[in-house]
């Protein structure tokens, strides 16, 4: 069993030929970077794809990771590249998904997964359905933040920006879900308060 | 102070990136200031709340079909092994001295002799580049020059500001 080693070591191990411990390192991160893929493709299917997609070219890369930093933060690099690729080839720019005609498309997405009744009304789910309709940059960095547990020196280095404008971005983000939940969600919010 | 600038204090020390000083002075506001208390309030709820989101979950079969895809490739070789360093520094050479070429040419065409009418500016615009920069071609290139010359001053000016940062962040 690999769980307990780190993961310079078991990067080790695979360079070294041992490629079935990569599995070790796709069990330990899958969550993070399909949730992270999620935030921003905004599709279970699509974001599948791409998280597939960022283990294969992690893989094939592996020899590049120098251990200057986090195996994570290196990886989120990467989750974050295809993801703006995949946005750009489905024609679903970043920047685009700020219009409204997108936030129906995510608004009527967010009603097929409002059958489950239970869900709707917890107040966790509301949140996330809320981060859900946040544009892919800002639910991005929230799950940098919160979920993967990457400093503002990690998420700037992830995102290619200097620290200071991944701490403005990541004020702005949670300024603007704020809005969404009192926009859309103030019920659920109220109820559980 | 307006409400930006107290909503990011309270950032700031909600994610422990206040000073100890910054987090005593936001501390007693919070005792003390009906507004920040509120506000403090207000942003709390927000960040428990996406705190306490549960991260997602693939299919099941995920890790599987990963590693089948993965059982098809070979890692490739680290960039720095099939990158000749010779080969860049080369490049970057050539760059160097065909901006040393027109710096010497330029500046072989002063008049060194000093006195009345020679100095640095009005040498400067006796410089003959004509010769040189007639053609769009040139000129686009040096040009295209330049402005790899910045980028690649930027990148290493970058590059030592986060070893920099690193340093004293240890």
């Amino acid at each position: 069993m690999l769980t307990g080693l780190d993961d310079n070591h078991i990067i080790q191990k695979v360079l070294g030929g041992d490629t079935q411990s990569y599995a070790t390192l796709v069990d330990r991160y899958q969550n993070y970077v399909f949730t992270l893929a999620l935030r921003m493709v905004k599709n279970r299917e699509d974001a599948e794809e791409v998280a597939q997609d960022v283990f294969i070219k992690a893989f094939r890369a592996l020899a590049d990771f120098r251990g200057n930093s986090k195996f994570s933060t290196w990886l989120y690099t990467i989750v974050n590249n295809t993801s703006i690729t995949y946005l750009r080839k489905k024609r679903l720019q970043t920047h685009s998904l700020e219009q409204e005609s997108v936030f129906a498309q995510v608004d009527a997405r967010e009603s097929t997964l409002s059958a489950n009744q239970v869900e709707q009304k917890s107040r966790v789910a509301a949140v996330s359905r809320a981060i859900g309709l946040l544009s892919p940059d800002d639910a991005e960095v929230l799950t940098l933040f919160y979920k993967a547990e990457q400093s503002l020196e990690e998420i700037g280095s992830i995102l290619g920006i200097e620290p200071n404008a991944a701490k403005v971005r990541l004020h702005r983000a949670r300024g603007r879900l704020k809005e969404k939940l009192e926009t859309h969600f103030a019920e659920e919010i109220k109820n559980l308060n | 102070m307006n409400r930006e600038s107290m909503e990011s204090r309270i950032w700031d020390y909600l994610d422990g990136r206040s000073n100890p000083s910054e987090r005593l002075q936001v501390e007693d506001l919070l005792k003390t200031d009906i507004a920040w208390r509120s506000l403090y309030d207000e942003l709390r709820e927000v960040h428990d709340a996406i705190a306490a989101t549960h991260l997602e979950g693939p299919s099941l079969r995920f890790t599987r079909n990963v590693m089948e895809e993965i059982g098809r490739l070979q890692i490739a070789p680290a960039t720095r092994n099939y990158i000749n360093k010779r080969v860049v520094w080369g490049i970057g050479l050539f760059f160097i001295l065909l901006v040393l070429g027109f710096l010497i040419y330029g500046f072989g065409q002063m008049d060194w002799s000093g006195g009345k009418g020679s100095s640095f500016a009005e040498n400067l615009g006796k410089v003959d580049v004509s010769r040189f920069f007639s053609n769009t071609w040139v000129n686009a290139f040096m040009m295209v020059n330049v402005v790899l010359g910045l980028v690649l001053l930027d990148h290493y000016l970058r590059g030592k500001s986060e070893v920099g940062r690193r340093k004293t962040t240890r």
